[in-house]
């Protein structure tokens, strides 16, 4: 069992013949996923590494292979709209890769959202994982292993960094989910946990976040009243300098909110593990486990 | 990135938002020209640069005080003699100062009170909130912790912006009189305008003033704009200032580079931002000083790693620079290729530790280890943490 995403996923890919989106489309078929569509506007017709139709818009990609699930490429210009019309076509899992989207433009998407079925993933994310089953975005395949562990993370590398130390330690995981690190995003922390909470194949989880806005608390809090399995958590800036933004644009402590020291101890409150350091993340699982 | 008063004056200027009267000057002559025009004997002089603290500031000749207030044009242009060309320290400055370059000339008004209005984005409801407050002109976070009723928190719908009701609703509840309120509504739907018109992410106006003569002015407005977003906005990208920035953020930023100084003396490139954090924060774990926030991103080429690395190399205070790479997007062998040309280009003058994973990780250690580069190899972010701070020690 897993969230989100299994061996049933039909994957679109939105910007499949830009550069990014076509390594990347190709590491996700070499890792099995489904790739059954891709979407290049003026480029309907061609046919990606010689079995996967593209089309010019998203609708007809849904219309003709049935794809429930889409990874968006395409620049931050026009990311938004792209969002935009894959929700328009009714597809239920949105991923959106794309680093550097404006905040106003996924203000608008988001309250766009609000009445559609979709589900959106990032932006600015790594996108979503299934070992064994469905590998969605960018993320290294071959660090991962099936398992029982869900990790679910504001950062790309830092989640790599989690599954790393989990499969080397012998531990597979269920599902990696990460939701990007934008300030403004579809699908928060406190969403995914209680996806991996109502997953049976999910034993245990380990959340990463870092500075800025108040989604861990939030997801600490909902743990700690609601959630039996074990979690670990690593909050990443305790050096950040106050006022400047670490490259996430969602990375920010301002006007003294969204420190890490405050972080951490809504995650301690929640009787979470909390990890001391980026090396310590798989072993204050295990720590958590042992308990 | 941030924009000097003048520059905040021109954009309220362009959207209409009253403020008080005045222009910008290069010139004690300039200077005078802009008083003259102003035909009033009130008036004020400020000198412009980014850092805050700048009325209680000396400059470096002696003269005292960044912002004074004149009677007549000859004596604003006596002052800008004294302050333009100068150099400036405030207490946000540092020691070094900053070069005081421009001067704004401005009408002083007389107030009868002050308030607060700014302009944010609410990350928890995806939307813009204004935040008022009857407390203006001093600092609005202890207003908040001390008086929190005195604050007003108005969300606004994304989709169909503020109202011209729901502006009214606020200048009541500032307690503007009636005889201003059409006023005091229409500055504040044309700042709400210029928010979303230029990608703002904060307008602070502090103070929002009602003067002695019953006028509604947006007399001092802070702005910050979403970085994301200064591709659309080349009349914003043109008000950056790259005399009062760090040299080092200066070179970062024509290579696309995310790149922050700090204080340490351990240099660090690392890819995305979480980690890049996270590298930091165990460098400073195991006893070290981070030298810098750097994160070369997801799609970084070899050109932008190798002046990456030129960037940290050319820093007097590092004595040891880590690399942690865990390659998702980014390849292992590109970084590999962009530090060999690096260290052939500058000649490595500190140890360097290298941790490789992930994508193309092989290709990227046999490249290094074929390089004949002196580096210390590291197994894990721990062991590249306790090297690194080793090798600075």
């Amino acid at each position: 069992m897993s969230i989100l995403v299994d061996k049933n996923t039909r994957l679109l890919v939105q910007g499949i013949t830009g550069k990014s989106g076509a390594f990347h489309a190709k590491s996700c078929m070499e890792y099995g996923t489904h790739v059954v569509a891709g979407v290049t506007p003026g480029r309907g017709g061609e046919v990606f590494e010689g079995k996967v139709p593209v089309f010019d818009t998203t609708y007809e990609a849904r219309k003709q292979t049935g794809c429930n699930a889409t990874m968006i490429f395409v620049p931050p210009a026009g990311a938004a709209d792209s969002i935009l019309e894959a929700v328009d076509a009714g597809i239920e899992l949105v991923i959106c890769i794309t680093e550097g989207i404006p905040v106003l433009d996924m203000m608008k998407v988001k309250a766009a959202m609000a009445k559609s079925k979709s589900r959106l993933i990032g932006p600015n994310c790594p996108g979503i994982i299934t070992p064994g089953a469905c590998k969605i975005g960018i993320m290294p395949g071959y660090i991962h292993k099936e398992g029982t562990v869900g990790v679910v993370s504001r950062s790309g590398t830092l989640t790599y960094e989690a599954v790393w130390q989990l499969s080397s330690r012998g531990h597979g995981q269920s599902t990696c989910v990460g939701i990007g690190g934008d300030p403004i995003n579809g699908t928060s922390h406190l969403d995914v946990v209680k996806m991996f909470n109502d997953d049976p194949g999910t034993e245990a989880f380990i959340m990463i976040g870092e500075i800025g806005g108040t989604a861990e608390e939030e997801a600490a809090e909902w743990i700690g009243k609601n959630c039996k399995k074990p979690v670990a958590a690593f909050i990443a800036g305790a050096t950040a300098p106050p006022g400047r933004r670490m490259g996430h644009a969602g990375a920010i402590v301002s006007g003294g909110k969204g420190t890490a020291q405050g972080k951490i101890e809504a995650i301690q409150a929640a009787g979470i593990e909390v990890a001391a350091t980026p090396a310590d993340m798989a072993d204050a699982l295990l720590r958590r486990m042992a308990r | 990135m941030n924009i000097h008063e003048y520059q905040a004056k021109e954009l309220l200027d362009l959207f209409g938002v009253a403020n008080s009267p005045g222009g910008v000057a290069s010139t004690p002559e300039e200077a005078e020209k802009i008083a003259a025009s102003l035909n009033t004997q009130d008036l004020v002089i400020k000198a412009q640069v980014h850092a805050g603290g700048r009325g209680k500031g000396t400059f470096k000749n002696g003269f005292k005080g960044g912002v004074h207030l004149c009677k007549t044009p000859a004596e604003i242009r006596d002052t800008a003699s004294k302050m333009l060309g100068e150099t400036l320290v405030t207490h946000q400055t540092g020691e070094d100062g900053r070069i005081v370059r421009k001067v704004l000339v401005a009408q002083s008004v007389e107030i009868q009170k002050e308030l607060y209005f700014a302009i944010l984005i609410d990350r928890a409801i995806s939307a813009p909130v204004i935040v008022a407050s009857t407390e203006g002109g001093v600092d609005i976070e202890a207003v908040a912790e001390h008086t929190p009723e005195k604050i007003f928190h108005l969300p606004v719908d994304p989709l169909i912006g503020l109202q011209p009701y729901e502006a009214r609703k606020l200048a009541k509840m500032l307690g503007i009189p009636t005889a201003l309120l059409k006023n005091a509504a229409t500055l504040f739907e044309n700042l709400y305008k210029l928010f979303i018109a230029r990608d703002c992410s904060m307008v602070e106006v502090n103070p929002l003033v009602i003067t002695k003569d019953n006028q509604v002015l947006a007399l001092d407005a802070k702005f910050n704009f979403d970085d994301n977003a200064l591709f659309r906005h080349p009349d914003v990208q043109a008000y950056r200032d790259i005399e009062e920035e760090d040299p080092r953020e200066v070179e970062a930023s024509k290579h696309s580079l995310s790149y922050i100084g700090l204080d340490g003396n351990i240099a660090c490139l690392v890819n995305g931002a979480g980690l890049a954090m996270a590298t930091m924060d165990i460098i400073k774990h195991h006893g070290g000083e981070p030298a810098n926030f750097l994160d070369v991103g997801g799609g970084a080429s070899e050109q932008q790693v190798t002046e990456a690395f030129k960037i940290l190399v050319a820093d007097s205070r590092v004595k040891a620079i880590l690399v942690n790479i865990f390659g998702g997007i980014m390849k292992c062998d590109v970084i590999a290729q962009g530090i060999i040309n690096a260290v052939k280009a500058v000649n490595l003058p500190v140890p360097l530790v290298v941790r490789l994973e992930g994508t193309n990780v092989d290709a990227g250690r046999k490249l290094l280890s074929e390089s004949g580069l002196k580096l210390t190899a590291a197994t894990d972010i721990a062991d590249a943490a306790k090297k690194v701070v080793a090798a600075a020690a």
